[in-house]
């Protein structure tokens, strides 16, 4: 199997910006969301079309993100 | 990746694509998420976890000389076996792997530049079958102890000035503002740096494709914040797979003889009863 439709993007939840990257494996489509800065990994779904697979993970981003506390410094 | 101090710890995807099934070569995907390799991976490629196969997985530390001997054997690599290492998230893990197999004594390993995000975009081949792997028989040296920092060395090189720390985290994670990555858990009773680092961020050694910066590039990077490699290098970062990456561009693509890992890194520092902490932005540099 070839990956097909490679496609990446940034976008902002929360303040926090998000890189959201999407590719088709066979039938399937997999998304993978990461935090830019500094690029950990928040969410990593499938789904049977790009739009299903990055809404997925842009909601479990979203929970995860909600849960970041900033700090006074 | 001629201009680097050791271009032979780097492969092309290419390169790959044409060697992953020669006999003496075995290709493995380190991902800081393990359910990746899964998805789909480099063909004739292996996994290693690095939550349950490049670290010990009760105490805190890496594998110990007869757990990576294991390891390697029941991954069909020899002493002489050319390893190829790549891994999501621009290699954060493959370079931790790459880290461990110099500390004990592996000759020729190498990293796919790009990592896994490159072989992806590339629309390459991918296979979800697993290889199966003939034993083989490995002896490990070492471990090599000066490629790592422990906490000891840490405390002794910050009292007496004799390092360069590198803090390889975002910014935000270096001020103190987050106690982590943003989205994960809060792994550190206090934020902030150790006194004196330089906040230089992994990613900015990587280009957008994931492929390391130039030689050139990364000489200024380092060099505009003092890092030249006139003093040893102690990078680190929260666990210590980021601060691997730097650990890597440092001593192989810029050449650095001493540079260690701290691995306890940040969820060590940042928890430690009494250890000195910076908030905020780096202060002045000095020598």
């Amino acid at each position: 199997m070839k990956v097909e439709n490679f496609s990446e993007r940034r976008l902002e939840i929360d303040g926090w910006p998000v890189n959201l990257t999407t590719y088709q494996i066979g039938g399937v489509f997999h998304c993978k969301a990461d935090n830019v800065s500094p690029g950990a990994g928040l969410a990593r779904t499938t789904g049977a079309t790009r739009e299903e697979a990055e809404e997925k993970a842009l909601a479990r981003a979203r929970e995860r993100l909600s849960r970041t506390r900033r700090h006074p410094v | 990746m001629a201009d680097y101090a050791h271009p032979e710890v780097l492969v092309s995807t290419d390169w790959v694509a044409q060697h992953a099934n020669d006999a003496n070569v075995r290709v493995v995907e380190v991902d800081v998420d393990t359910n990746a390799y899964k998805e789909g991976h480099v063909p004739g490629a292996i996994a290693w976890s690095w939550t349950t196969q490049l670290s010990d997985t009760v105490r805190r530390d890496i594998l110990n000389k007869h757990q990576f001997e294991k390891l390697m054997g029941d991954s069909g690599i020899s002493n002489d076996t050319t390893v190829v290492l790549y891994g999501d998230n621009n290699n954060w893990f493959a370079a931790w792997a790459f880290w461990e197999m110099k500390m004990y004594g592996h000759k020729d390993v190498r990293i796919m530049n790009g990592g896994r995000k490159k072989w992806l975009a590339e629309g390459r081949e991918v296979s979800t079958s697993e290889p199966s792997l003939a034993p083989a028989i490995y002896r490990a040296v070492g471990p090599d102890n000066s490629l790592r920092a422990f906490l000891d060395q840490v405390q002794a090189a910050l009292a007496a000035r004799s390092h360069h720390m590198v803090d390889v985290r975002s910014p935000q994670e270096f001020t103190g503002e987050i106690l982590a990555p943003p989205g994960l858990p809060e792994t550190c009773q206090r934020g902030g740096h150790i006194p004196h680092a330089r906040n230089i961020p992994w990613s900015k050694a990587v280009n957008e494709d994931g492929t390391f910066k130039s030689a050139e590039e990364l000489k200024a990077l380092y060099g505009a914040e003092g890092i030249d490699g006139s003093k040893p290098v102690i990078a680190y970062c929260r666990i210590g797979e980021r601060s691997s990456h730097t650990w890597f561009v440092l001593k192989y693509l810029l050449g650095f003889d001493r540079v260690q890992n701290y691995d306890g890194s940040w969820t060590e520092w940042g928890n430690l009863v009494g250890a000195p902490v910076e908030r905020g932005a780096s202060a002045a540099k000095t020598a």
